[in-house]
């Protein structure tokens, strides 16, 4: 079953594997902000309510919902 | 070769060269723009104006466009098309020149743009910028000028260094060499962008492999070394900005400290602004004019533009005062952090991120907020967030508030801390934000809300900076100046509009009375005192007499005209040696029976209306543009009106009822 970014821990790095979701300009989004298959990416923290999250991507720290999270499936690199 | 006939062209008709800035949110685009610009812009937030791009004027007559900052130029749940559709020509003219401005600080990601633009094969220069910050954290800047083929200058936009250059480098713009290799090469007459859109259309290319495909030219460009800095100290702030707890308790503790020292340091410049417009000013004119251009004029020169444009300028500092705070919290990387922590309950209402940046834009005016829920893509979302943009708390409310609590609220202090000024003005803020999130949610219970789209917000979270005096100065005085701006026009002409309303019909004096009964009488039987004392009936059961009638009459041309229009209603009849400020002129004023007319209920009457009606012209017609519907403005004007109206009237009677009445 694959993971997405959403049920990593906090600070754990991940190589992308693939986006879900059938919303192709949700797809064209992410992949514009560097989440492309193959990427190391990692979850900070969430805001305070838990939504949304930081995320770590291509050298930079983003604001993203939980909700387009979890469509950036991954492997997670170490640990688990 | 394009390059050339564009040189031609431009001589056949002499327009001005025109040239584009494009880039990511956050890359100092904005900032670049007004140093190369300077005060030459057009003031493009207002009616019938778009701002879809801002426009100016570069100092060798170059037209410069500032273009919405965006991640990439394909239509995606994230950008807005704006900026892909001025850069395609696809809205008039095809710019001459497209400058990509590149954050030497985080170059993977601003790259990506850079080999979008490169593939349209327009004459194309990159500006480098915050070098300064990339050399410190020891970062490799490859020789992007070499690679791509075209000008390359180093800036650091803050600073105005490397404005010159770039100037002198749009000279020289080049078409880029192609970044990354197509499956199969353009038809001859077409660009590459072009080929690309065409072998995506017949599936012989996805967005996964050409995103892949320019990301690994980024990445080899940048193998040589670190590409971004550390985010040790960044990350050791975010820990405590951002921390479950202490992050939205210090959003509250920042807010809060915001708006206090509004009131605490602007106090002194205030004192001498009055001193110098009001009574300075007033005095020489009442001594010296009436011999060069006779009373009546003299009247219309010191009771009608000194007392209305004086009454608004004397907010000047406290302007300043809070667009230079919002304007250090922008620079210094916070307010992203503030779209972070508010996002989730914002949620609530039925917004997003998306609606977060177009509401605070309404702090300022809610002009540019309604335009800014272009980039809200579902449209029920955008017409909630046009709905509620105007009930935040605009710098034009801020006049009126700080009058009212200036000089009704006493000055102490609360907790030993907070002025209990400060602290009102606060809770007018909440009250605002809190009645726009109510609205949000009764809209929201009556629609069951469907599935929204999936990318609603992506903030991007930079390094903390410290930020720069002079960039800061600059958008300060640019925003001041719109507010000057503002007063040397509108209620300047509100100003002898309303001079003349009171002046006319003028009536002879009746033996025996005093000057200041002849004065009164004469304000009472004016045209706009009959406009007053004819809506007195509606506006009674608030606590209003018909002085505060002329003046909520006068708001609905700009909020801060009702400043004005008191500042006019007060000064005539109060002459010469007996000119006075207005907030003297406010605590002074009696009904007939001997009670102050501003007592406690009357002055929370009044901020209540203003924090919830929509009086503002300007903001009506600009809904009535953004949403293509008269219903839907009228309905929102109304709609405000009334509830503006039974809010102030259960304010005023809850207060007298509890004995602030007199």
């Amino acid at each position: 079953m694959p993971v997405n970014i959403t049920q990593l821990s906090y600070g754990q790095r991940a190589r992308i594997t693939g986006l879900g979701g059938d919303d192709p300009e949700a797809r064209v989004a992410l992949l514009r902000l560097g989440l492309i298959p193959t990427t190391e990416v990692c979850v900070h923290r969430s805001a305070p309510l838990g939504d949304p999250l930081q995320v770590e991507v291509a050298g930079a720290h983003l604001a993203l919902r939980r909700a387009a999270a979890e469509l950036v499936e991954v492997e997670p690199l170490e640990g688990a | 070769m394009s390059a050339a006939g564009d040189a031609e062209v431009r001589v056949e008709d002499e327009r001005p060269r025109q040239v584009a800035l494009v880039g990511n949110p956050n890359v100092g685009k904005s900032c670049l723009f007004n140093q190369l610009t300077g005060s030459r812009q057009t003031v493009a937030n207002y009616p019938g104006v778009t701002i879809d791009a801002r426009r100016g004027e570069a100092g060798d007559g170059s037209v410069i466009l500032d273009l919405p900052g965006t991640y990439g130029l394909r239509p995606s749940a994230l950008d807005d098309a704006v900026t892909a559709e001025v850069l395609l020509g696809e809205r008039g003219e095809q710019p001459d020149v497209v400058v990509v401005v590149l954050d030497a600080t985080n170059l993977r990601r601003s790259l990506y743009i850079c080999s979008e633009v490169a593939d349209l094969g327009r004459p194309m220069v990159v500006a480098l910028n915050m070098v300064d910050e990339a050399r410190r954290g020891g970062l490799t800047l490859p020789d992007l000028g070499e690679a791509l083929g075209v000008p390359l200058v180093e800036t650091v936009a803050v600073r105005g260094e490397g404005v010159e250059q770039l100037l002198a480098a749009i000279d020289r713009a080049a078409v880029a060499e192609p970044t990354w290799e197509l499956p199969e090469p353009p038809a001859p007459g077409q660009t590459r962008w072009e080929r690309v859109r065409e072998l995506e259309e017949a599936g012989a290319l996805t967005a996964e492999v050409e995103s892949a495909a320019r990301y690994a030219w980024v990445a080899g460009l940048l193998s040589a070394g670190p590409a971004r800095a550390s985010r040790e100290r960044t990350e050791a702030i975010d820990r405590v900005l951002l921390h479950p707890i202490a992050g939205p308790l210090l959003f509250l503790l920042l807010m809060a400290l915001v708006f206090q020292s509004i009131f605490s340091w602007a106090e002194p410049l205030m004192k001498l602004i009055e001193e110098v417009l009001f009574k300075g000013l007033q005095s020489w004119a009442n001594a010296a004019l009436p011999g060069w251009i006779g009373a009546t004029a003299t009247s219309l020169v010191s009771d009608g533009i000194i007392a209305g444009v004086g009454g608004v300028v004397v907010f000047l500092p406290q302007i300043v005062i809070l667009f230079l705070l919002i304007g250090v919290l922008e620079d210094s990387g916070y307010m992203s952090r503030a779209a972070f922590l508010v996002d989730r309950p914002l949620r609530h209402a039925g917004l997003s991120g998306r609606s977060f940046i177009p509401l605070l834009s309404s702090f300022a005016c809610a002009i540019p907020g309604v335009l800014a829920t272009r980039t809200i893509p579902d449209w029920r979302e955008r017409w909630l967030t046009v709905l509620i943009a105007p009930l935040m708390t605009c710098s034009a409310r801020i006049p009126v508030y700080v009058l009212l609590i200036g000089t009704f609220v006493p000055n102490t202090r609360v907790g030993g801390v907070f002025g209990l000024q400060g602290l009102v003005l606060f809770g007018l803020y909440l009250a605002g934000l809190g009645l726009g999130i109510t609205v949000g949610l009764i809209a929201g219970a009556l629609k069951r809300r469907r599935r929204g789209k999936l990318l609603p917000l992506v903030v991007e979270l930079p390094p903390y900076r410290r930020p720069s005096l002079g960039a800061t100065w600059l958008k300060l005085r640019l925003r001041a100046g719109d507010f000057l701006k503002r007063a040397g026009t509108v209620i300047f002409a509100v100003s002898v509009v309303l001079w003349f309303l009171l002046a006319f019909p003028q009536r002879a004096s009746l033996p025996g009375e005093t000057e200041k009964q002849a004065a009164a009488a004469q304000h009472a039987e004016s045209y706009a005192g009959r406009l007053g004392h004819a809506i007195e009936p509606a506006i009674r059961p608030l606590g209003y007499d018909w002085k505060i009638g002329i003046g909520l009459l006068g708001s609905f041309a700009a909020r801060e005209v009702f400043v004005s229009t008191m500042s006019i209603v007060y000064a005539q009849g109060e002459q010469d040696e007996e000119s006075e400020a207005l907030r003297e002129a406010l605590k002074r004023e009696r009904r007939p029976d001997g009670q102050p007319v501003y007592s406690l209920a009357t002055v929370g009457s009044l901020l209540v209306f203003f924090v919830i009606a929509l009086q503002c012209g300007a903001t009506v017609a600009v809904v009535k543009r953004e949403t293509a519907s008269w219903r839907f403005a009228l309905a929102q004007l109304l709609a405000f009106l009334a509830l503006a109206w039974v809010a102030a009237f259960a304010t005023y009677n809850g207060l007298e009822a509890l004995g602030f009445g007199g």
